[in-house]
């Protein structure tokens, strides 16, 4: 770790913060009382929360939006400078489908992730997906203030640290 | 009065596979094809026991009988506190003016012997204004053990002679038992006999297991299991729990389905993101795709004769309902009404497709003729999904999960003339039903 990266990882993190909306359901701290800045940037905690790893996708699609790219451009920066990490992504289907449906959207959803982040850099073989269908709903209401948070991609880093 | 009773004795454990009818034989008959408005009244006096015991299983094999036949909606019980006689003697002639008068139309009367683990029951069916016979009467043989497994031939012998079609009684459902709120549901998977008795579980709650489907002789079951971190179709042994994973190969599976004849499972696989269908001989673990490109296709589901596919596809844009030649080819679709179509499954009698359909926010079962025409919606709810056919394809089972923070799945039934909806008791939630053959 070096600490011209520290610096630079902050500073995006401040400007991040100036956004007032927050497009990617379950991101950045604040609510849970985690503040940003306590974080260490190369922690897994600040790619879950800090850059966010839950990706929306609209009613029964798997391209990705305006807001989903963006997300994905941090966390495709993030994940290159921690190759070591394994990356597994997930792909979630709202409740309003049939089971087989929706485990095929699901996957869907993660392989368009999946084929976004390879394009900014990221290897294939260290990107790894899997399909939830509708199993695992993150919101339990049943209208679109929860489906539109369960139609969902999580990108979820597990393993050693980059050094 | 035809007296003489011809009794057909079957091996202990067996059960017996009764003579086939006189064409005679059965001048009263329920029509059920356009869905029975008025039941027919029946009787079933307690069976009479003989041994130490026996009296406690004539009650309740009695009782079952009963349950199935009133809950097939078809048949009306006269309660015992309407009947002017019992019967005290299963081979005593019977008094016909009795059952006349408080107007049954039927009457069933049987007899239930305990010789140590044995239980012998056998039972006769009578037409009670023709003051005769239905049929030859039965005995079935078997340890005490399977007391429901007979009360269910018998109710199915009653059904067929009466309706002229097969019975489904002796049958099993196996399914999804459901557990813990809804971010964090528990799933096992469960057996059960077709009414709900003799609930059994077969995983722990360790994985997700989806959707369990039945081998055409219901000793065997294949589903989708996480437990090796993705999903991947399995197959099982139900009596010994013995299992192993159908495809070792990347990728994700689910969907599975036996061939009718068992050999085979067709199944979806999904690589890159990109959902197919492919099939899988059990003996020799040769895998062979049927469909290609880039659109969704899965929830396949055999004729019964083997020869063809039903399964959904977005290929059209949106999730919709297609027939295909088991070996592949081109696929032509059959749903055309508004909304979306999945889940189709193929009737044992061959002539028609029950699916969900999506509409308006709406979810409902439904059945259609395999060419798509003759469309009927049979429910309707927040969310109705999965139906499966009962041995029959007289009844469709199913299950409705309701809305909410607090929503959860239930079993359901419900005839294919959309009369006698009904909730299916399982211990826990359930989902994911699958109906078995009739037990052999």
């Amino acid at each position: 770790m070096t600490s011209v990266k520290a610096v630079v990882a902050i500073v995006a993190v401040l400007g991040l913060s100036a956004c007032g909306d927050d497009p990617f359901g379950k991101n950045k701290g604040g609510s849970d009382g985690i503040t940003q800045s306590n974080l260490d940037p190369h922690s897994i905690a600040y790619f879950n929360e800090t850059i966010g790893d839950t990706v929306l996708f609209d009613v029964d699609q798997s391209t990705l939006n305006e807001a989903g790219i963006a997300l994905l451009n941090q966390q495709a920066e993030w994940l290159l400078e921690h190759p070591v990490n394994s990356v597994l992504i997930e792909g979630h289907a709202d409740e309003q489908g049939t089971r087989e449906y929706n485990l095929a959207l699901g996957a869907r959803r993660a392989a368009a992730v999946q084929s976004y982040l390879v394009s900014r850099g990221l290897t294939d073989a260290r990107l790894r997906t899997i399909t939830y269908g509708k199993e695992r709903p993150l919101e339990i209401c049943s209208d679109e203030a929860c489906w539109s948070k369960n139609r969902r991609s999580v990108t979820v880093v597990t393993g050693g640290l980059g050094s | 009065m035809k007296l003489f009773v011809k009794i057909a004795f079957v091996a202990l454990m067996g059960f017996a596979v009764y003579a086939p009818l006189s064409p005679l034989a059965a001048p009263l008959r329920i029509e059920i094809t356009e869905g029975v408005i008025e039941p027919m009244p029946i009787a079933a006096p307690k069976f009479v026991g003989r041994g130490n015991g026996a009296g406690r299983y004539a009650n309740e094999i009695t009782q079952v009988i009963m349950d199935d036949l009133t809950g097939s909606g078809l048949f009306r019980e006269i309660p015992a506190s309407a009947h002017i006689s019992g019967i005290d003697n299963f081979d005593a002639p019977i008094q016909f003016s009795d059952w006349k008068s408080i107007n049954a139309q039927a009457l069933i009367t049987g007899a239930v012997a305990l010789n140590g683990d044995q239980i012998t029951v056998k039972f006769r069916l009578f037409d009670v204004f023709a003051q005769s016979d239905l049929g030859e009467g039965l005995q079935f043989v078997a340890t005490k053990g399977s007391w429901r497994r007979m009360a269910h031939k018998v109710a199915d012998a009653v059904y067929a002679r009466l309706t002229g079609e097969t019975g489904y009684f002796d049958s099993r459902v196996v399914y999804i038992s459901e557990e813990g709120p809804k971010n964090a549901r528990q799933k096992r998977l469960a057996i059960m006999d077709y009414d709900g008795a003799n609930n059994r579980f077969l995983t722990d709650a360790n994985s997700i297991v989806l959707a369990p489907r039945f081998s055409p002789n219901a000793k065997e079951i294949v589903y989708t299991s996480y437990e090796t971190g993705m999903p991947k179709v399995f197959l099982m042994n139900v009596d010994t729990l013995k299992r192993r994973s159908l495809d070792e190969q990347p990728g994700m599976t689910f969907a599975p389905r036996f061939s009718p004849d068992g050999s085979r499972v067709i199944l979806s696989l999904t690589e890159r993101g990109n959902t197919d269908i492919y099939i899988i001989e059990l003996a020799t673990g040769q895998k062979t795709r049927l469909t290609s490109g880039a659109s969704i296709e899965t929830a396949p589901s055999f004729s019964p004769d083997g020869s063809q596919i039903v399964f959904e596809s977005d290929r059209g844009g949106k999730q919709q309902i297609y027939v295909m030649p088991a070996t592949g080819g081109t696929p032509k679709r059959i749903s055309f009404g508004k909304g979306s179509y999945g889940t189709p499954v193929w009737s044992p009698r061959g002539d028609s497709i029950a699916f969900t359909k999506i509409s308006g926010g709406r979810f409902h079962i439904g059945v259609m003729r395999t060419d798509g025409s003759n469309e009927r919606l049979l429910t309707a709810s927040f969310l109705d999904e999965g139906p499966t056919w009962s041995p029959n394809g007289r009844v469709i089972m199913f299950f409705r999960e309701t809305a909410g923070a607090r929503g959860a799945p239930s079993l359901y039934s419900v005839d294919i003339t959309g009369r006698n909806l009904k909730q299916v008791k399982t211990p826990n939630f359930g989902s994911d039903p699958a109906w078995s053959r009739l037990l052999k």
